[in-house]
């Protein structure tokens, strides 16, 4: 900011003020109409209140057709802030509730509400402060608002918006310049009523509580100017100016920048550089709401041109037809060229559509010029780009080249100079040479952009729709074709799952490479088994190698698991747990010697659920049922020297035989079942659970809790296999040797279970005696 | 009751394009009779030979370009510029010249660009830069001033030798154009710099007979008193603001500055600033040419530029170019740079920090 508050204080205080560039000095012609007091209008017969006055959005009726309604009762209302009320200009009936058309230059047809007078003009009952000092600042607010004030300077602005602003305000610029010619509403409106204005100025003072409140005039109205001056002498916070004549000095952002050298910023408000204008009509509006009680009925509307006879200002209730007014002044038809009735100034006034159209909040002159009063013919010439029209611009706009492209309809260009800085007062087209309707043509054009924005804010929404489906599509077609990929990875693995090329493979040649050791152990156990000799060395290793062969199958599956997807898991998981079951396989095969590992693996052995792994843990079981065999021949004769040596070895080798005896029989057992019963969850889950937690020391002591189930389940068999005789003993072996491969190996087993049965039944007998000795010490 | 509707404002200031370029015409009446005062009829015979030839091709096109032609010869632009051009051609030029030149300027340089103020160029300029770049030394063909000449011409041989080429009593033009002292008289401009390109000084050079002895010792007899009654006359125009004071004040000041600029390098070579503004058509060309508003700046400041640059342009080929005077050509070049200067000159809107320059396209 250039200048500081109290610098623009003290030039306030010497008289001396800022201009803005440009400015036109047309003929004010305020004689006309401010010689003689504001009259009172006859009651009109009808009046037609439009819902819609102000700048923001229209309330909801709260009346309807056929309702009596009284002087200052409200007609509408909106939960919405940015909205003021109506009310009934007088006590009638309401006749209608339709679109007639207004005061807009557009002249589309609006809502309004229509009242037969009544004439009794009863009041409603008013709520008026007295002491508004003692209210709230926010009631004051609220009931400013219930009174309908907006901005009665022109822009219709809702007045308890400007009021509840937060910034700090250091001017309250109280606006009575009345820059346009022929208006002298305003004018008459200070003359007449200044201490009700001043009453309004104090409680804006109350509300905004502002540094410094500065009421302006332009000097060709001095009495207005001593008018207000004199009911504002009490008071050094309020200061009565007078500023040299100009239009439009009465501008909002202009008589900012004449009285205090600041600029509105572009995308900015009053407030944002300390500042709040009020028109005077508005001060007075507030006073009355206030003070008063009542609503924003009525206003001063200036009714003058030489057309008319008497010109004057008169208070018309709002929603009177303009026609009750000019008859009022006297009009004269004749004395214009084709009947033009102007609404505002001559400036930025438009004119009416018909004379049915009502007085609004905004309405503060009816212009009706004789034949030659004003210039109206607009042969529009050539633009000779004199510039005269940048020279009368007050924001400094380049008109001519705004005019030439909204003329050829290159809005952007037109925007770039600035078109909606433009603030239409008609100063360019006044001083045209070739009296080229400059403001029309940029009305056109803002409106034409306007138009596009909303054209282009709806290609770009459907535009982003369009991109969202796109990408939604998109992502899935590849979803779609990473799956296919997966998938067709997968099967080619499935193929040759030597050559697996992705990062599996690693563990999958590590988990081969075990399988074959763990193989080659097997293959050397099962020739030293019939020697019957142990290499504890040669075991050790195989152990090894299968446990790390688990660990590396389990690994894989885990890291497989979440990669993959419905498809492709599957394939994967299987594959996973083959090899996991495989080498889980060779593994139990390699650890049969110690028994906590056995059930172990058997306990790890209920997650194979192939055919294959099935098979193999059979040819585990069988081999198991070899071991226990040996075992058991081996017990037998340490049995008859236990008696005679000591129990330490002897019965440690015999709860050994006799627990390997026990878990090969209910291996086998379980593996008749599922083959004859095909329900192999719930046998195999048995051993699961508590095989799961075997690698702790405690695995000795739950491989005897196992054993001593295992001998219980033996003993059981045993009494079945006696009473159902030899076929049933038969079955056992006879169901997995049906499905081994080679008709050598079928007989071995066959024999080999035979002899384990045999020798397990044997060692039953022996066990059956030390059970209870068995099951008192685990 | 159906009401007439227009678009705001409903009131205008009562001066119309028309009365714009009456204004004009009777600003240039002063000029006009120093002219014809010095140099005889022949500036009066141009005049209604350049107004005739304009407004029959102003016709004609407007015609065929199926416009009203009532409406276009009435906003009296086309007789503005046949005046100007008039004014600027040697009173004795050929007729045929001064009716190519006319139309020149109304068909080509204005109507083919789309008429009144659609034109790029100074339509008067660009016609007397295409006559003068044409028609060499016809264009350079001045008479020397009244007082000095040796053969006085009378209405009779000035309507004889624009329309045949000799005047009643069988001279020609180069014969007319002898002084007193029986040689043949080039304009102030032509004879200095022809001097001070043979080795003479330029004080030396102004010393002669064409050239006053008073205060004004650089002013030339005749020429001066012109340029001084065109001052009077663009004056008048600022002072009815028809005009504004932008133009005139700066390209004046650019001739002073760049003038006084070279002086001071080297004074015997260079003529000084009161030399190059009281000679030839400075003055009229401030006040009567580049202030034409179609084809000149539009913005304050690039006003400003627009005519600094044309007196920087004038006194530049006035002294290194191979044409005494460069008035024509200067306007003409910057008529060229006006869109560029209005562009990048572009004032601070209210409410703005600075004016906004915005590349080209949006981001």
């Amino acid at each position: 900011m250039p200048y500081d508050f109290e610098q623009i204080v003290e030039r306030i205080d010497q008289q001396k003020f800022w201009t803005f560039p440009g400015g036109v000095h047309p003929q004010g012609r305020k004689h006309l109409s401010n010689q003689t007091a504001i009259n009172t209008l006859a009651l009109p017969k009808q009046l037609v209140i439009p819902v819609k006055q102000h700048i923001g959005t229209a309330g909801a009726c709260l009346v309807s057709v056929g309702d009596k309604v009284l002087k200052g009762q409200t007609l509408t209302s909106s939960p919405h802030p940015f909205s003021v009320p109506v009310h009934a200009p007088t006590s009638g009936l309401v006749t209608a509730i339709e679109e007639r058309t207004t005061a807009h230059p557009s002249g589309l047809p609006e809502l309004c509400v229509v009242i037969e007078a009544d004439g009794n003009d009863t009041w409603t009952e008013l709520k008026l402060i007295a002491d508004y000092q003692q209210e709230t600042k926010s009631s004051l607010i609220s009931a400013i608002c219930e009174a309908g004030i907006a901005g009665m300077g022109g822009a219709g602005f809702p007045t308890h918006i400007k009021s509840t602003a937060r910034k700090k305000v250091e001017f309250l610029i109280i606006n009575g310049v009345e820059c346009e010619p022929y208006i002298t509403a305003d004018d008459r409106l200070m003359r007449e009523f200044a201490w009700q204005i001043r009453q309004g100025i104090d409680i804006l003072s109350h509300l905004i509580e502002p540094k410094v409140v500065i009421i302006a005039i332009e000097d060709n109205k001095p009495e207005a100017f001593k008018a207000m001056q004199q009911v504002c002498n009490d008071t050094p916070a309020i200061r009565v100016v007078q500023i040299p004549t100009k239009y439009p000095a009465g501008g909002e952002k202009q008589l900012i920048q004449v009285l205090t050298g600041r600029e509105v910023p572009r995308t900015g408000l009053p407030a944002d550089i300390g500042v709040m204008m009020f028109n005077v009509g508005t001060c007075y509006a507030i006073a009355d709401a206030i003070l008063h009680g009542k609503p924003l009925i009525q206003r001063v509307v200036t009714v003058t041109g030489e057309a008319v006879q008497k010109p004057q200002n008169v208070w018309a209730l709002i929603g009177t037809p303009i026609e009750h007014l000019l008859s009022q002044a006297q009009y004269q038809l004749k004395k214009q060229k084709a009947p033009t009735v102007i609404m505002g100034g001559p400036m930025m006034g438009f004119t009416l559509p018909s004379v049915d159209v009502p007085v609004v909040k905004i309405t503060n002159c009816l212009l009706i010029p004789a034949k030659k009063e004003l210039n109206l013919s607009q042969r529009e010439l050539a633009c000779i780009r004199c510039s005269a029209c940048a020279d009368a611009c007050p924001v400094s706009l380049l008109p001519q080249q705004m005019y030439w492209h909204s003329k050829a309809l290159e809005l952007d260009k037109a925007e770039e100079y600035n078109l909606f800085d433009c603030i239409e007062c008609g100063a360019c087209a006044y001083v045209c040479p070739s009296e080229i309707p400059l403001v029309h043509y940029y009305r056109k054009a803002k409106a034409q952009i306007r138009i596009q924005r909303d054209d282009k804010d709806k290609a770009e929404k459907s535009k982003q729709r369009f991109e969202a489906r796109k990408a939604r599509l998109e992502k899935e077609k590849q979803e779609r074709e990473a799956k296919h990929k997966k998938a067709a990875a997968a099967r080619k693995q499935a193929t040759q799952p030597a050559t697996g090329e992705d990062g599996g493979a690693k563990d999958k040649v590590a988990a081969a490479l075990a399988r074959a050791k763990a193989k080659k152990a097997e293959q050397a156990q099962a020739t030293e088994n019939s020697a019957s000799a142990e290499t504890q060395p040669e075991d050790n290793k195989a152990r090894v190698a299968a446990a790390i062969a688990r660990a590396k199958a389990k690994k894989a599956q885990q890291a497989e698991a979440p990669a993959t997807d419905s498809q492709g898991s599957a394939e994967d998981e299987r594959k996973a747990k083959v090899a996991a079951a495989v080498a889980r396989a060779k593994a139990k095969k390699a650890a049969q010697q110690t028994e906590p590992d056995d059930t172990a693996n058997a306990s790890d052995s209920a997650h194979a659920e192939s055919a294959e792994d099935a098979r193999k843990a059979k040819v585990a079981a069988a081999v198991a049922r070899a071991k226990a065999k040996k075992v058991a021949a081996s017990g037998a004769p340490t049995e008859s020297s236990a008696e005679t040596d000591d129990d330490s070895e002897g019965r440690e080798a015999q709860r050994k035989a006799k627990i390997a005896a026990a878990v090969a029989k209910a291996k086998a057992k379980k593996q008749a079942a599922e083959q004859a019963e095909g329900e192999p969850e719930v046998t195999e889950h048995k051993p699961v659970e508590p095989a799961l937690e075997e690698d702790s020391p405690e695995a000795q002591r739950k491989a005897k809790i196992a054993a001593a189930v295992a001998k219980a389940k033996a003993k059981k068999q045993a009494a079945e296999q006696a009473e159902s005789g030899p076929q049933a003993t038969e079955d056992v072996p006879a169901e997995p040797a049906q499905e081994e491969d080679s008709p050598e190996a079928q007989r071995k087993a066959k024999i080999a279970a035979a002899v384990a049965r045999a020798k397990a039944k044997k060692a039953q007998r022996e066990a059956r005696q030390s059970g209870s000795e068995d099951n008192e010490q685990s | 009751m159906k009401l007439v509707l227009s678009s705001s404002p409903h009131q205008h200031v009562r001066r119309r394009t028309n009365q714009v370029m009456r204004l004009v015409i009777y600003a240039m009446v002063p000029g006009v009779m120093a002219q014809l005062y010095f140099f005889g009829w022949g500036v009066l015979v141009q005049m209604l030979i350049a107004l005739a030839t304009a407004l029959v091709s102003e016709s004609a096109i407007v015609a065929l370009r199926k416009r009203q032609i009532g409406q276009a010869l009435q906003d009296y632009s086309a007789v503005v510029t046949a005046l100007l051009l008039a004014v600027s051609l040697p009173p004795l030029l050929p007729w045929w010249m001064t009716v190519i030149g006319t139309f020149f300027a109304i068909a080509v340089v204005k109507q083919l660009y789309g008429g009144l103020g659609f034109n790029l160029f100074n339509p008067a300029m660009a016609a007397y830069v295409m006559l003068l770049i044409s028609f060499p030394a016809a264009m350079s063909s001045w008479l020397p001033p009244g007082e000095l000449a040796a053969h006085a011409v009378t209405f009779g041989d000035v309507i004889s030798v624009i329309f045949t080429g000799f005047s009643q009593s069988g001279y020609d033009i180069n014969q007319l154009r002898a002084g007193i002292d029986g040689v043949t008289m080039a304009t102030p401009l032509d004879y200095v710099k022809t001097q001070v390109s043979q080795g003479y000084t330029y004080s030396e050079a102004i010393n002669h007979q064409q050239f006053t002895d008073s205060l004004w010792s650089s002013a030339s007899l005749g020429w001066s008193a012109v340029a001084l009654a065109y001052l009077l006359g663009g004056l008048v125009l600022i002072q009815q603001r028809i005009i504004s004071w932008h133009i005139p004040v700066s390209l004046i000041a650019g001739v002073a500055v760049t003038a006084t600029f070279l002086a001071m390098i080297n004074g015997d070579v260079y003529g000084s600033a009161l030399f190059h503004c009281v000679n030839g058509a400075v003055l009229f060309g401030a006040f009567f040419i580049a202030t034409d508003p179609v084809s000149a700046s539009t913005t304050p400041r690039g006003r400003l530029i627009f005519g600094a640059a044309i007196g920087f342009w004038t006194v530049i080929i006035r002294t290194f170019g191979g044409y005494p005077d460069a008035i024509a050509f200067s306007v003409v070049i910057m008529n060229m740079a006006v869109p560029l200067i209005d562009y990048y000159t572009q004032p601070k809107v209210y409410g703005q920090q600075r004016p906004v320059k915005q590349t080209e396209g949006e981001p």
